[in-house]
């Protein structure tokens, strides 16, 4: 019955590495996607890590902005389209404004179509790497400094990218909060 | 091929025990078997059921019968014990039975484990059922609960609702390893794994996929667990998730579950036709490697479910080309079928007619799921009627019809009488002609353009939906006409010989009918 | 019971001649729609049917062979005709054979579909550019270059769907306000979605887009032919998942134009109002044509609702005197009962359906008389603290 023990211990090990693989698909999904681009997201990049070799072209930008449910803000691009060439850098900025009578903390996610463009899009500064506080009432215009390299694939000709804003804000910590918004 | 007829040995062992701890403590093989067949019945009528309140409700246009909400919980239920109740039980129960039979060993390897598998499933679909009562309702974010609908969204029966996946899924693993071990230490000499019967090849093949792929279902739902009540984030956007992140590791484990639902069928039918045309199966080496090309080709073809959330061009365009791939391998699988029926001597017994047009009606559902592989045909497909007809016409006409087979066809080796033969015939025919009218025009309805997961639909879709209905009923009351079938034949009828079918070859049919409580306590001799 | 089988088989019997006959006439048009795919009505659209078809063709030929020869093994090959079988189990030939022709075949498939979708992937900046978002239940439109926004419901009666009314051509195929679009332009759709995982499906245009809360998706398609293209959500999205339409209008440039005018000058219009100084009377004058559309039906003309099902305004209390909950009700409804919530409609519409009720069939002089202002309506909709 040694045989049986060994099988038996072997499947065991490999029903616990698949449960832990499932975990691990994660992380492996967001490096495969900052590699392909698969779902669109776009992380930081550096200035040392830009290449603007290559021989420049032009593209439509397109800006795109959404309020999840119950974020009350006003969250508008303040260009809504741009003529751009790769390899050059450019700054547009979101117009956020906190319209309640609260304090509230944002979360901007950003998303790019085509997804296999977001290997070529380089956000060197965005709002979207970090939460938004907004006192009650207060506006801003949120930055986005971007390049998309000159290596981008001749079948892109234009790229949207959408920005939607999250409420995260705790409001388990704040007493006087609750969650009932009127937005329902 | 001979083996040492068992009988003598009998008062040795202790036969079974009486009366309901028999049941509660068996570690025998058969009782288990038993057990999980019955189970799987029950869940099949319970399913069933649900399956009567979708059509009903879908008998015409407008909400006569349900409420959407309550509409979305049966189509939810519907699915999850068809597939996690009904047929991965059913073939759990028949690899309890045969396995052991089959390569000549005295029982399954952990028999301990295998009575703990069988009775914690009764309660997860306990758990499951119980939601239907409770404060919200039932799951109602269907049997492929995409987040954030089945997060964020979700009715509080939600919790329940993972809890009970964990033990189905913690049974199945269970079975799975039971199942491996067994054929990996416990073949008779002489059976090597090139001479093992196809059902064996496929139940070993099955049970590697439940292995690969159910701690990841597992996973999936913990981390749905973790994001509803520890406030992760793994499909939530808002913290840096992704709602398709749900969709690629659902599939991931969803379409090994696919071919974990038929590769078992594949075997019971290739026993019966080579079984019924008295002639051995054509092309036993190419069946062993088409299973496995199947079961390795069912890991990278996953995102063919998900061709409209929005992949880059090279991902649409390998899925599609892998998925295409498979039908190579499921090909050569009909092949070899229909070549050994021609030349043979074949007779129509009800097994036999079941596995006919398991060959045919599942081959149709290869042919629609061919369609669905054609990325750009598939964004008029996806998610309409054509995909239930699709996957309908593999897991009715196909993994159910060839369950019903294998009862038909090992019956009397379990009970020792033969079923009757008339009855069997007329549950065949009722069967295969109202599945046809439930599921064929649904074909129509998907192409013309209605969605699944519509509780009411535009009056284009009402003739064809009624049809559906009718033929739906139909084939629900057959059902009754089996259950009869099988109670009458475990209380009597015409004693079946060791043999039972003038063909059968194998270790199963040299026991005694009905199949002693331990048969192969000694290994048979196998040359 | 006897009579719903005599029916349900005359219309089988029906359908079944009705495929028969598309099957074998040559005009398809009327009776093959209802069985096949739809052309639809764009260049993609025409390639996609094509690609069906010739898929389809290729598996009924296939069909046909292997069939064939079962068929005929199962009839010829009978333990009665054949008493003796033969023992053939193994031809590497054979099986060589039928492994490499299917694998030509798929090779041959996969051509046209890649190209075709290859060219659905063409994808670059539309003329018009329209975000689609969807939400639990109901689509929202907003047209980039225009500044037009709106939201499109079913418009299909409640009546209609409990079948206590004749159901109409386009039941749950009809809403009120469809995205309009102008033939002959390319139109880019930006899908996304605002709660759970919707997806955007409009037949004719061969379009099939989920839409994912945080993310975007894209979309496009040039239609030549103006008319009225009705699609739907394919996507599970809760209990209103069959309810919630896709109309597309494809108009000629100069009525969309005007079109585009309208709108615009309607939302001007709308922000006009949202923060003029209203007086009693006009909202009342508004409102009671908000109240005729939406709230007639179950709390009747006169406002004595039906009694033991809908309650009356008429004399209502929270009517009179209570004007914080009568917002609330609008914008919540009432659990448990039939009372929806209407925070879809715009603020003024609000406040007018509002203030009618509290000012007609004497609720006015029985009661406190307050109005209820757009404003009010844009307050509530701002968080309390």
């Amino acid at each position: 019955m040694q045989g049986k023990n060994k099988t038996l211990k072997l499947l065991i090990g490999a029903v616990v590495g698949m449960f832990f693989f499932s975990f691990a698909l994660v992380p492996l999904y967001n490096v495969f996607c900052e590699v392909t681009g698969l779902n669109g997201k776009v992380f930081q990049a550096s200035e040392s890590e830009v290449s603007i070799e290559g021989e420049s072209r032009p593209l439509a930008l397109q800006f795109i902005s959404s309020n999840n449910e119950n974020m009350p803000w006003v969250f508008n691009p303040s260009e809504k389209s741009m003529k751009i060439e790769t390899g050059k850098y450019y700054t547009t900025t979101f117009y956020v404004k906190n319209t309640t009578n609260k304090t509230m903390t944002s979360q901007a996610v950003p998303s790019v179509a085509p997804s296999n463009a977001a290997d070529y899009l380089k956000k060197l500064e965005c709002f979207c790497f970090e939460q938004q506080v907004l006192e009650p009432g207060e506006e801003a215009y949120l930055p986005v400094r971007l390049l998309v390299s000159n290596d981008l694939p001749d079948s892109i000709n234009s790229i949207v990218m959408s920005y939607t804003i999250f409420d995260i804000t705790d409001y388990n910590n704040e007493d006087l909060a609750h969650h009932n918004m009127g937005m329902e | 091929m001979s083996a040492v007829i068992e009988n003598h040995h009998d008062e040795h062992h202790h036969g079974p025990a009486k009366g309901l701890t028999r049941w509660l403590y068996t570690t025998n093989h058969k009782d288990i078997g038993t057990l999980y067949l019955w189970f799987s019945f029950a869940m099949f009528l319970i399913g069933g059921a649900m399956a009567m309140v979708i059509r009903a409700e879908l008998f015409e246009p407008g909400m006569q019968i349900v409420e959407p909400e309550f509409y979305n919980q049966m189509i939810t239920l519907h699915g999850l014990i068809m597939i996690f109740g009904g047929v991965m039980p059913a073939f759990v129960g028949l690899a309890n039975w045969l396995v052991p039979m089959m390569i000549g060993a005295p029982d399954m390897a952990l028999p301990r484990m295998n009575n703990l598998s069988f009775w914690i499933l009764p309660f997860a679909f306990f758990v499951l059922l119980s939601s239907l009562f409770m404060e919200g309702g039932a799951p109602n974010f269907g049997w492929t609960f995409y987040a954030p609908l089945s997060t964020t969204y979700a009715p509080p029966s939600v919790t329940f609702f993972i809890f009970s996946v964990h033990i189905m899924g913690a049974s199945s693993i269970m079975g799975a390893i039971n199942v491996i071990v067994t054929i990996m230490n416990m073949r008779a000499p002489g059976i090597t794994l090139m001479k093992m019967p196809l059902f064996v090849w496929s139940w070993l093949i099955t049970a590697y996929l439940l292995i690969a792929v159910m701690p990841v279902l597992a996973g999936a739902v913990t981390m749905m667990l973790m994001d509803i009540h520890f406030g992760t984030s793994f499909f939530n956007a808002a913290g840096g998730g992704d709602p398709v992140l749900f969709q690629h590791i659902f599939w991931f484990f969803g379409h090994p579950e696919v071919y974990i639902m038929i590769l078992p069928a594949f075997g019971i039918v290739s026993h019966i036709i080579e079984t019924f045309a008295r002639k051995p199966l054509f092309g036993y080496t190419s069946m062993v490697w088409a299973m496995l090309s199947i079961a390795i080709l069912s890991f990278v073809v996953w995102a063919h479910h998900m061709f409209t959330v929005g992949m880059p061009l090279a991902a649409e365009l390998f899925f599609m080309w892998a998925t295409m791939l498979i039908a190579v391998p499921t090909g050569v699988k009909v092949f070899n079928w229909v070549t050994t029926m021609f030349k043979g001597s074949i007779t129509y017994e009800t097994p036999m007619l079941f596995a006919c047009a398991f060959v045919v009606l599942f081959t149709i559902g290869g042919f629609s799921g061919l369609m669905l592989a054609i990325v750009p045909a598939d964004f008029q497909y996806h998610d309409t009627y054509f995909v239930v007809a699709h996957f309908h016409y593999v897991l009715v006409p196909g993994a159910i019809f060839s369950i019903m087979a294998a009862v038909y066809y090992w019956i009397p080796k379990w009970t020792g009488n033969m079923y009757d033969e008339r009855l069997g015939q007329l549950h065949f025919w009722l069967s295969f002609i109202s599945v046809n009218v439930t599921f064929f025009p649904q074909h129509f309805i998907g192409l013309a353009g209605m969605p699944r997961r519509y509780p009411d639909y535009a009056l284009q879709f009402a003739d064809w939906n009624m049809v559906s209905t009718v033929g739906a009923f139909l084939f629900g009351v057959s059902q009754i006409l089996f259950l009869f079938i099988v109670l009458k034949t475990v209380i009597g009828g015409k004693k079946a010989t060791d043999q039972v079918w003038e063909g059968a070859r194998g270790l199963e049919w040299t026991v005694a009918s009905p199949a002693p409580y331990h048969t192969f306590s000694t290994p048979p001799k196998v040359d | 019971m006897l009579q719903i089988l005599k029916r349900s088989i005359n219309k089988l019997i029906i359908t079944t001649s009705a495929f028969f006959v598309a099957i074998f006439s040559n005009n398809l048009n009327a009776d093959w729609f209802a069985l096949n795919m739809t052309r639809g009505s764009t260049a993609v659209s025409e390639e996609v049917f094509e690609l069906h078809m010739l898929i389809f063709w290729i598996c009924v030929v296939i069909g046909v062979i292997v069939f064939g020869v079962m068929f005929y093994s199962m009839w010829r090959f009978t333990k009665k005709k054949n008493p003796e079988p033969s023992d053939f189990h193994e031809s590497t030939k054979l099986e060589i054979a039928w492994t490499v022709v299917p694998f030509l075949i798929l090779i041959f498939m996969a051509i046209p579909a890649s190209q075709t979708l290859i060219k659905i992937y063409d994808d670059e900046e539309g003329d018009i550019n329209i975000h689609v978002t969807g939400y639990q239940w109901k689509w929202q439109y907003e047209y980039l270059e225009d500044d037009i926004s709106f939201f499109s419901n079913l418009s299909t009666d409640l009546d209609e769907i409990y079948n206590l009314v004749p159901k109409g051509e386009f039941y749950l195929q009809e809403v009120d306000e469809p995205v309009v679009i102008p033939a002959g332009k390319r139109v880019r759709f930006l899908i996304t979605a605002n709660d759970v995982i919707h997806s955007w499906w409009v037949p004719d245009f061969a379009i099939k887009q989920d839409a994912i809360p945080g993310f975007v998706n894209t979309a496009w398609t040039v239609v030549d032919k103006p008319g009225i293209y009705r699609g739907k959500c394919t996507e599970l999205c809760g209990k209103n998942h069959g309810f919630m339409p896709v109309v597309v209008k494809v108009v000629e440039q100069d009525e969309y134009d005007s079109w585009v005018n309208a709108k615009k000058e309607e939302a001007y219009k709308l922000a006009e109002l949202t923060e003029k100084d209203w007086t009693a009377e006009e909202l009342s004058a508004r409102g009671e044509g908000v109240y005729q559309v939406n709230c007639v039906a179950c709390h009747q003309v006169n406002g004595q609702g039906i009694p033991g099902i809908f309650p009356a305004l008429a004399g209502s209390d929270i009517v009179m005197n209570d004007k914080e909950r009568n917002i609330e009700i609008l914008m919540e409804g009432v659990q448990g009962a039939a009372m929806n919530s209407f925070d879809y409609l715009s603020e003024v519409e609000l406040a007018a359906v509002i203030t009618y009720t509290r000012q007609a069939w004497g609720n006015a002089e029985n009661g406190d008389g307050e109005i209820v202002l757009p404003k009010d309506i844009v307050d509530y909709k701002k968080p309390k603290i």
